[in-house]
C-alpha cells in the first residue's frame, strides 16, 4: 500500500465538494437528495481509509461506515417517499415552490 | 508508479468525472445512473483498502437498493422532468464559488497535517478484519447500541416511507 | 505440483515462468497470468452457454413430448451454432427515441452481472477463480448488477411495454431478494463462513439440505424468481406485456440478454449445490476410504460439481415447463405474506438450534435439525390449510347470502 493518506482525503474533499455543489445549485429535490449521496459517500471514504491507515485492529471506522450506509438508505426511502407525495399533490418537484407548510 | 497507484487514480478519474456528471446532466435519470457509476467507483476503493466487505455491501444497499429507488422514483415523476426549462438555479455561480471555497479550506487542512502523506502498513496476518468487524457490531463493549440503533431507524424509515407513500384513505 | 492434481496453479507458474523469461517485470507478468485467466475463465462460461442453449431445448422438448432440434448435426448439437450465426446477422434496430447509450449498456451489463457470478463459482478445491471471504454477499451484489441492466433496458427502450414488464419484473427481484438473503444466511449460520470454498467443505460429512430442507427449498423458489423464469416469468407475459422488458432488442442485443439467463439459470443451479448440496464434494465421508481417494482430484470434483449444477438446472427448467404463470399481485403476496415470514422462521430455527445441538453427537445433531424442519413445515401447512378453509367457507357463505337477500 503505498498509496499516501493524503490522496483518499483529498478524493473525499473533492467528491463532498461536488455533492455540496448539487444540494445547493439544484432545483429539482431528487437532484438535491442525490448531491446528499455523493457527500455520505465522500463521508464513506474517509471513514475507510482512517480505518486502514490508522489501526486496522480497531474497527471503528468501517463499523461507523456500515451505519452511514444504514442511515443513507434509511434517509433515501423516507426521503423519496416524501418527494412522490409532494409530487402527488403539487405536481411539481422544484424544491423552491415547495414552499407551503400546508395546503 | 505501482500497480494500486494507477487503479486508484483510474478510479479516483472514474468517481470524479462520473459525480461531475451527476451535478451537471440535465436529465435527471442519467444523473442517477452517473450516481451508480459514482458508487461502482467507491466500492472499488472500498476493495483497494482491503474492506471487501464494506465493498460488497456497498453495491448490495447502494446499487442494488438505493440506486434503484432513485430510478424508481424518477420514473414515478417522470412527466414533470422532461428537461423544461433549467436544472438549475439562476444564483448557481454562488453555490459553485462556495463550493470551491470549502474545497480549498479541506484541501489546506488535508495538506497541513504532518500525518497526511503517511502510508499504510500491511494488515497482520493474524487479524482477520470481517470477524473484527462481526464481533465489533454484536459485542457489548464495542458498536452493539449504535447497531441496534441503526436497524430501530430502518424499522421507523420502512413504517414511515410506507405511510407517507402509501396512498391513504381519505 | 503437477497438472492433474492442481492444474490452474500449474499452468499459471508454469505461464508466469515464461513471461519472467522474456524478461517481463514481475507485476506485469502476473497481471498478464491474471488477465488470461479471467479471458479463459469467461470464454468457457459462454461455450457451456452454448451447450445450454441445446440442452434447454432438448429438455423443453422432451418435457412436451416433442423430438426438439435433431436435423443439425447429430442430435442436432450444431443447431445452438446456427441460432448464434442467425443472431448475428440478423438487422440490429435501435428504436427511435431510444437512450442510445443506456440501450447499449444494458445487455452488456445483464451478462456482466452473470458472468461476474463465476469469479466465485468453485468448480473444484483447485479450480475456482478466487475464494473471497464474502463470497455470499457477492452472490447478492452480482444479482444487484442484473435489477440495474433490467430497469436500464426497459427505460431506455422509449416503449410502455418494456417499461411495465421491467418494473414488473423489478419489483419482483426486490421483493424475492429478501427471502434468498435470508436463506443464504443459513449455510453460513451451519459452516460459520461465509467463503464458498468453506461451506463446500462444512458439507463434506452432510448436506446442509439434510439439515436445512425447508431453506434448500425457499432458496430454490426464490432463485428461480430472481431468474423471472415460470412460474415467475411476468415478463413474458405475451399478452399483457409482449415480451417485457427486452421487447425492443433484437439480434445479438437479444442474443446476450437470452444466454445471460440461460447461464444464470445454470450458475444458480451450481450455487444451489455449494450451498445445501455439498458442492464439488460431500461425498458424505466416501472420500476418506482407501481406494475412493481418487474422488478428491480436481478434475473428478469438477464434473461432479457440473453434473450437481445440470441437476439443479434440469429442476428449475422441469418447473419452468410444468407450471402456469402466477398473477403479479399474488407472487408479490406469496413473498411477503408466506415466504419472507417462513424465511425467517427457519432462519431462527437454524441458529438457535444449531447453538444448542452443537455439543450432541453428530446423528443427534442432524437428527434434530431435520426434525425441527419437518415441524416448521407441518405447522406451515397447518396455518396453510386453516386459512384456505376459512377462504373457501366464505365463498360458500356469499352465494347463500345473496340468495336469502
Amino acid at each position: 500500500m503505498s498509496i499516501p493518506l493524503s490522496w483518499y482525503l483529498i478524493l473525499a474533499a473533492v467528491l463532498f465538494c461536488i455533492g455540496l455543489y448539487g444540494v445547493l445549485a439544484r432545483k429539482n429535490a431528487i437532484a438535491i437528495l442525490l448531491g446528499v449521496e455523493l457527500m455520505l459517500n465522500a463521508v464513506n471514504i474517509n471513514l475507510v481509509a482512517f480505518w486502514r491507515y490508522l489501526d486496522p485492529a480497531q474497527m471503528g471506522g468501517q463499523v461507523f461506515a456500515v451505519i452511514v450506509l444504514a442511515v443513507a438508505a434509511a434517509e433515501v426511502a423516507v426521503g423519496l417517499a416524501l418527494i412522490i407525495s409532494v409530487y402527488r399533490r403539487r405536481k411539481t418537484l422544484v424544491a423552491d415552490e415547495i414552499d407551503l407548510m400546508k395546503w | 508508479m505501482t500497480a494500486d497507484k494507477v487503479i486508484f487514480l483510474l478510479c479516483a478519474a472514474l468517481i470524479l468525472g462520473s459525480a461531475l456528471m451527476v451535478v451537471l446532466t440535465r436529465k435527471l435519470i442519467h444523473a442517477a445512473l452517473w450516481l451508480v457509476s459514482v458508487l461502482f467507483g467507491v466500492a472499488v476503493l472500498y476493495a483497494l483498502l482491503q474492506a471487501g466487505f464494506l465493498a460488497v455491501v456497498q453495491v448490495v444497499i447502494y446499487i442494488g437498493a438505493i440506486a434503484v429507488l432513485f430510478i424508481f422514483a424518477v420514473m414515478l415523476t417522470r412527466r414533470e422532468l422532461l428537461d423544461r426549462g433549467p436544472q438549475t438555479r439562476s444564483n448557481w455561480w454562488i453555490a459553485a464559488i462556495l463550493a470551491l471555497l470549502i474545497l480549498g479550506g479541506l484541501v489546506f487542512l488535508i495538506l497541513g497535517q504532518p500525518e497526511a502523506g503517511r502510508s499504510a502498513a500491511a494488515i497482520p496476518a493474524t487479524v482477520d478484519t470481517l470477524r473484527n468487524l462481526g464481533m465489533a457490531l454484536v459485542s457489548p463493549s464495542a458498536y452493539v447500541l449504535p447497531f441496534e440503533v441503526a436497524s430501530v431507524l430502518l424499522l421507523a424509515a420502512l413504517v414511515g416511507a410506507v405511510y407517507i407513500a402509501g396512498i391513504g384513505k381519505k | 505440483m503437477n497438472f492433474l492434481n492442481d492444474p490452474i496453479n500449474f499452468v499459471a507458474s508454469w505461464l508466469h515462468g515464461l513471461l519472467t523469461g522474456w524478461r517481463l517485470p514481475d507485476g506485469l507478468a502476473t497481471v498478464i497470468v491474471y488477465f488470461i485467466g479471467i479471458v479463459v475463465l469467461v470464454i468457457f462460461a459462454m461455450t457451456l452457454d452454448i451447450g445450454l442453449v441445446w440442452v434447454e431445448r432438448k429438455v423443453v422438448a422432451r418435457f412436451q413430448d416433442r423430438l426438439g432440434p435433431n436435423r443439425i448435426g447429430p442430435f442436432g448439437l450444431i443447431q445452438p451454432v446456427a441460432d448464434i450465426i442467425k443472431l448475428v446477422i440478423k438487422e440490429d434496430i435501435t428504436p427511435a427515441g431510444a437512450d442510445k447509450i443506456i440501450y447499449n449498456i444494458a445487455p452488456v451489463l445483464a451478462a456482466m452481472s452473470v458472468i461476474a457470478l463465476w469469479a466465485i463459482l468453485p468448480l473444484s478445491s483447485k479450480i475456482f477463480g478466487v475464494d473471497l471471504n464474502v463470497a455470499v454477499l457477492y452472490l447478492v451484489a452480482a444479482g444487484a448488477l442484473g435489477t440495474l441492466a433490467i430497469i436500464m433496458a426497459g427505460w431506455s427502450s422509449n416503449n410502455k411495454y418494456a417499461l411495465l414488464g421491467a418494473f414488473r419484473m423489478v419489483a419482483n427481484i426486490v421483493s424475492y431478494e429478501i427471502p434468498m438473503v435470508v436463506t443464504l444466511l443459513i449455510p453460513v449460520i451451519l459452516a460459520d463462513t461465509m467463503s464458498v470454498q468453506g461451506i463446500t467443505q462444512a458439507q463434506s460429512g452432510m448436506w446442509f439440505a439434510i439439515l436445512s430442507p425447508l431453506a434448500a427449498i425457499i432458496f430454490l423458489i426464490s432463485a428461480i424468481a430472481e431468474l423471472g423464469r415460470s412460474p415467475f416469468d411476468l415478463t413474458e407475459a405475451e399478452s399483457e406485456l409482449t415480451a417485457g422488458f427486452n421487447v425492443e432488442y433484437s439480434g445479438m442485443k437479444f442474443g446476450w440478454f437470452y444466454a445471460s439467463e440461460l447461464l444464470h439459470a445454470f450458475t444458480y443451479g451450481g450455487f444451489m449445490a455449494v450451498m445445501f448440496f455439498g458442492g464439488y464434494g460431500g461425498f458424505f465421508g466416501l472420500e476418506t476410504i482407501p481406494g475412493f481417494h481418487w474422488l478428491t482430484n480436481p478434475f473428478v470434483e469438477a464434473l461432479v460439481f457440473i453434473a450437481k449444477g445440470m441437476l439443479g438446472y434440469w429442476v428449475i427448467m422441469w418447473i419452468k415447463y410444468s407450471m402456469p404463470r402466477i398473477r403479479i399481485d399474488h407472487m408479490l403476496a406469496f413473498n411477503w405474506k408466506f415466504l419472507t415470514p417462513l424465511s425467517l422462521v427457519v432462519l431462527v430455527d437454524t441458529a438457535v438450534l444449531s447453538k444448542l445441538l452443537s455439543g450432541l453427537p453428530a446423528w443427534e445433531y442432524v437428527l434434530g435439525m431435520f426434525l425441527s424442519n419437518v415441524i416448521i413445515a407441518v405447522i406451515t401447512v397447518e396455518i396453510l390449510r386453516g386459512y384456505g378453509r376459512k377462504q373457501r367457507l366464505a365463498e360458500e357463505r356469499l352465494p347463500a347470502q345473496a340468495v336469502h337477500n
